[in-house]
C-alpha cells in the first residue's frame, strides 16, 4: 500500500473521533478510495489490519456500499441519476446521450479510459431535475442538449491533457 | 393565496449570505445558544415538548418525546446523530442547510446536545454530498475556534464535539437503526425493535437520539421563541413551518416553507408552482416522499376529522387537503419527508411504479426475506411489463407481492417498498389491466422513458 502523506495523516486524524476503531471503517474506505482511486483486496486487508477487524469486516463493506468500487474508473465519473423525479424530466435520454457521446454503456470504463457513466439513485436535488453528478460537482437542468454540452467539455478538457 | 413563512430558510438563496461564521454572526448567530446554555436543560426540553415539534425526516414522530424517552438512569453516554442522509427520492431541503446556512444547523445541535447532556454528536450526511460534508467541517472547525463547540462552550463547565461522518450510497443508512450500525462500522443492517430502541440501545448500545437536520434547525428556534409561542405556529398537532420539496412535472418546482397545514395541495401545485406544464394535466402525485402512497387528483375524500377538541365533517377534492401529517395520514398517505412529487397525463403510472420499484429493489438491504425478494419481485414484474410482455393479471399479481411485504420486516423499508405498489395499482387499476393494449396502440404516447 503505497498511501500518500496526507492521506496518512487524515487517516491517523480520523480514527480517534469514535470510541471503537471499527467505526472509522467508512472513512478509511473513503480516503483510500480517494488517494487509490478504487479499493483494491490489499487495501482491504490494510484497513482491516489499521482497524484491528478481520479483512471479510471491511470486504463484507465494499460489496455491500454502493459508492465503493473494487476496480479503477475513468478520468472522470459521471453520474446520472436515475430516480423518479429525474426520470420524469427526460434522466434516461441524459444517460443514453453521455452514452453516445463517449461510445460506452452506463457501468463501463469508455474505450479511451476517459470516463465511467453510471446510473445512481436519487442524488437529492429533485427540484431541478434531471441532475448529474460530474466527479464532485452537482449540474442541474441537464436535458439532452445541457448533456451534449457538458460531454463537449469533458472531451475537450482530455485533448488537451494530451 | 398562502404565504410562504421562511423560518428555517430565511436565508437560503438570499444575495451575499455566506455559509461561514462570520456571515452567520452578523446575522444575530449562536444567540440562541448563549442564552441556552445559561437555562436549565430540562426546561429546554420542556419547550422542545410544549412546541408539539414532530421530526421532519418521514415518520413525524414528537421530538420532545423522543427525547423524554432517553435512558438517563444507565449511566452511559448520550449520543446525538445527526440525519443527513436526505435520501428518500423527491426530498432536497437538507442539501440546502447544510450547503447554505451550516451554523444554524450546528446551533441547533448544540441546543440540543446541551438539552440532553450528550458530549458526542455525529452528522450523518450522505455520500453524495461531498462539498457539503467540507462545508460541515469547516463550520464545526469554526464554531470550536468561536468556542461554540467543543470543550467549555461559551466559558461553561459544559463542552460537546461534534464529527462528520459519510455514507457512501446506501438509502438504508437513513433507517436510523441501520444508520447507528452504519456508524459502528457494519453493513447498514436495520435492528430489530424491541430491544434496540435507540434511546435505550443505540450507537455502542449508548442511548441515542437520531433527529434529522431541518428538525435540530426547528430546534434552534423553539429555543429561541419559547415552545408556546412556536405551538402556535402550523395548525394543532402540526406546528411550526415545514419546507416542501416538489418535483417532477409542474411549471416551478422547489422548496417552499410554510406553516405546517396552512397550505393545501392545491394552493402549492397551482398557486404556487404556477400549475400543470403547458397543455398537460395533473394525474398524480406523491405526497412526501417516493414511499409515500400516491394520490390521484379528480379523488374526494370524506370523514369525520378532530379540528382541535371537536370532530367535524370533512369533504375534500385532492386540492382541498391541507399539506400537513394528520390531514395527509388521514386520507390514506402520508407527510413523510416533505417531498412532493407531481406527475401529469402524459405519465404512465405502470412507468411511474416501474421506476420507484428499480429503486427499492436497489436499495433494499436484503436483512428480510419478504423484503428482499419481495422488491426483487416488483421489480422485475413492472419491468417486464414495460419492455416485455404486460398481462392483465400483473396489477393483482403485484399487490399480492406487496401484500405479503408490509408488516413482515424488521424496519419500516418493507412498508416504504409496498405502499408505492399497494396505492399504484389500487388507484390506477385500469392501467395495468390494460397495459399491454395503450402499448400496442400507441407505443410512443409516453414523453420519456422511466425504466
Amino acid at each position: 500500500m503505497n498511501l500518500k502523506p496526507e492521506t496518512l495523516a487524515k487517516i491517523d486524524e480520523v480514527i480517534p473521533h469514535y470510541p471503537e476503531k471499527r467505526s472509522a471503517a467508512l472513512p478509511l474506505l473513503h480516503l483510500v478510495q480517494e488517494d487509490q482511486g478504487y479499493v483494491a483486496p490489499e487495501a482491504i486487508e490494510w484497513i482491516a489490519q489499521k482497524l484491528a477487524v478481520p479483512p471479510i469486516a471491511i470486504y463484507e463493506l465494499v460489496t455491500f456500499y454502493p459508492m465503493f468500487r473494487q476496480k479503477p474508473i475513468g478520468r472522470r465519473h459521471i453520474k446520472v441519476c436515475r430516480t423518479l423525479s429525474c426520470a420524469l424530466m427526460g434522466a434516461y435520454r441524459t444517460c443514453e446521450e453521455f452514452e453516445k457521446h463517449f461510445n460506452t454503456y452506463r457501468g463501463d470504463v469508455s474505450p479511451d479510459g476517459e470516463v465511467t457513466i453510471e446510473f445512481v439513485e436519487c442524488l437529492a436535488s429533485c427540484g431541478t431535475a434531471p441532475v448529474v453528478m460530474i466527479d464532485d460537482e452537482l449540474h442541474e437542468k441537464v436535458d439532452s442538449a445541457r448533456a451534449c454540452q457538458l460531454a463537449v467539455k469533458i472531451s475537450a478538457e482530455a485533448a488537451n491533457r494530451k | 393565496m398562502a404565504e410562504q413563512r421562511r423560518i428555517i430558510f430565511k436565508h437560503i438563496d438570499e444575495p451575499g449570505y455566506a455559509p461561514d461564521l462570520a456571515c452567520y454572526l452578523r446575522h444575530g448567530g449562536y444567540e440562541v445558544l448563549r442564552k441556552a446554555i445559561q437555562r436549565k436543560p430540562e426546561e429546554l426540553i420542556d419547550e422542545v415538548k410544549k412546541s408539539g415539534l414532530r421530526g421532519r425526516g418521514g415518520a413525524g414522530f414528537p421530538c420532545g418525546v423522543k427525547w423524554t424517552l432517553v435512558d438517563r438512569k444507565s449511566g452511559k453516554p448520550i449520543y446525538l446523530i445527526v440525519n443527513a442522509d436526505e435520501s428518500e427520492p423527491g426530498t432536497f431541503k437538507d442539501r440546502h442547510i447544510i450547503h447554505q446556512d451550516p451554523h444554524q444547523l450546528i446551533e441547533g445541535i448544540m441546543i440540543t446536545c446541551f438539552a440532553n447532556n450528550v458530549r458526542q454528536a455525529y452528522i450523518y450526511i450522505r455520500g453524495e454530498f461531498p462539498h457539503g460534508a467540507r462545508i460541515l467541517e469547516r463550520a464545526i472547525a469554526e464554531a470550536r475556534a468561536a468556542n461554540f463547540a467543543g470543550p467549555n462552550i461559551l466559558g461553561s463547565a459544559y463542552g460537546c464535539e461534534i464529527f462528520v461522518h459519510r455514507g457512501a450510497g446506501a438509502y438504508i443508512c437513513g433507517e436510523e437503526t441501520g444508520m447507528i450500525e452504519s456508524l459502528e462500522g457494519k453493513r447498514p443492517y436495520p435492528r430489530i425493535k424491541p430491544p434496540y430502541f435507540p434511546a435505550v440501545l443505540g450507537l455502542y448500545q449508548c442511548p441515542t437520539i437520531v433527529n434529522n437536520v431541518e428538525t435540530l434547525c426547528h430546534v434552534k428556534h423553539i429555543a429561541d421563541m419559547g415552545g408556546e409561542a412556536y405551538s402556535r405556529i402550523g395548525t394543532p398537532n402540526n406546528t411550526g413551518t415545514r419546507i416542501l420539496c416538489v418535483s417532477g412535472q409542474v411549471q416551478r418546482p422547489g422548496y417552499y416553507e410554510f406553516e405546517v397545514g396552512k397550505v393545501t395541495l392545491g394552493q402549492l401545485l397551482n398557486d404556487v408552482c404556477g400549475g400543470p406544464l403547458p397543455g398537460r394535466k395533473f394525474k398524480a402525485v406523491i405526497p412526501g416522499g417516493s414511499s409515500a402512497k400516491v394520490l390521484k387528483f379528480g379523488e374526494r375524500y370524506k370523514g369525520k376529522r378532530k379540528a382541535g377538541a371537536e370532530m367535524v365533517d370533512y369533504d375534500w377534492s385532492l386540492e382541498d387537503v391541507p399539506m400537513d401529517f394528520d390531514s395527509l395520514a388521514l386520507i390514506g398517505s402520508m407527510g413523510g419527508s416533505g417531498g412532493v412529487i407531481v406527475m401529469d397525463d402524459s405519465v404512465s403510472m405502470v412507468d411511474a411504479l416501474a421506476n420507484i420499484n428499480a429503486f427499492y429493489s436497489h436499495e433494499s438491504c436484503g436483512q428480510c426475506t419478504p423484503c428482499r425478494e419481495g422488491s426483487q419481485w416488483m421489480q422485475r414484474i413492472t419491468t417486464r411489463m414495460v419492455h416485455g410482455e404486460a398481462r392483465p393479471e400483473d396489477g393483482a399479481l403485484l399487490k399480492s407481492v406487496a401484500d405479503q411485504i408490509a408488516g413482515r420486516t424488521i424496519c419500516a423499508f418493507g412498508e416504504a417498498c409496498a405502499w408505492p405498489t399497494q396505492s399504484f395499482v389500487q388507484k390506477f387499476p385500469d392501467e395495468f389491466k390494460s397495459y399491454a393494449e395503450t402499448k400496442k396502440n400507441d407505443p410512443d404516447a409516453r414523453a420519456f422513458e422511466l425504466v
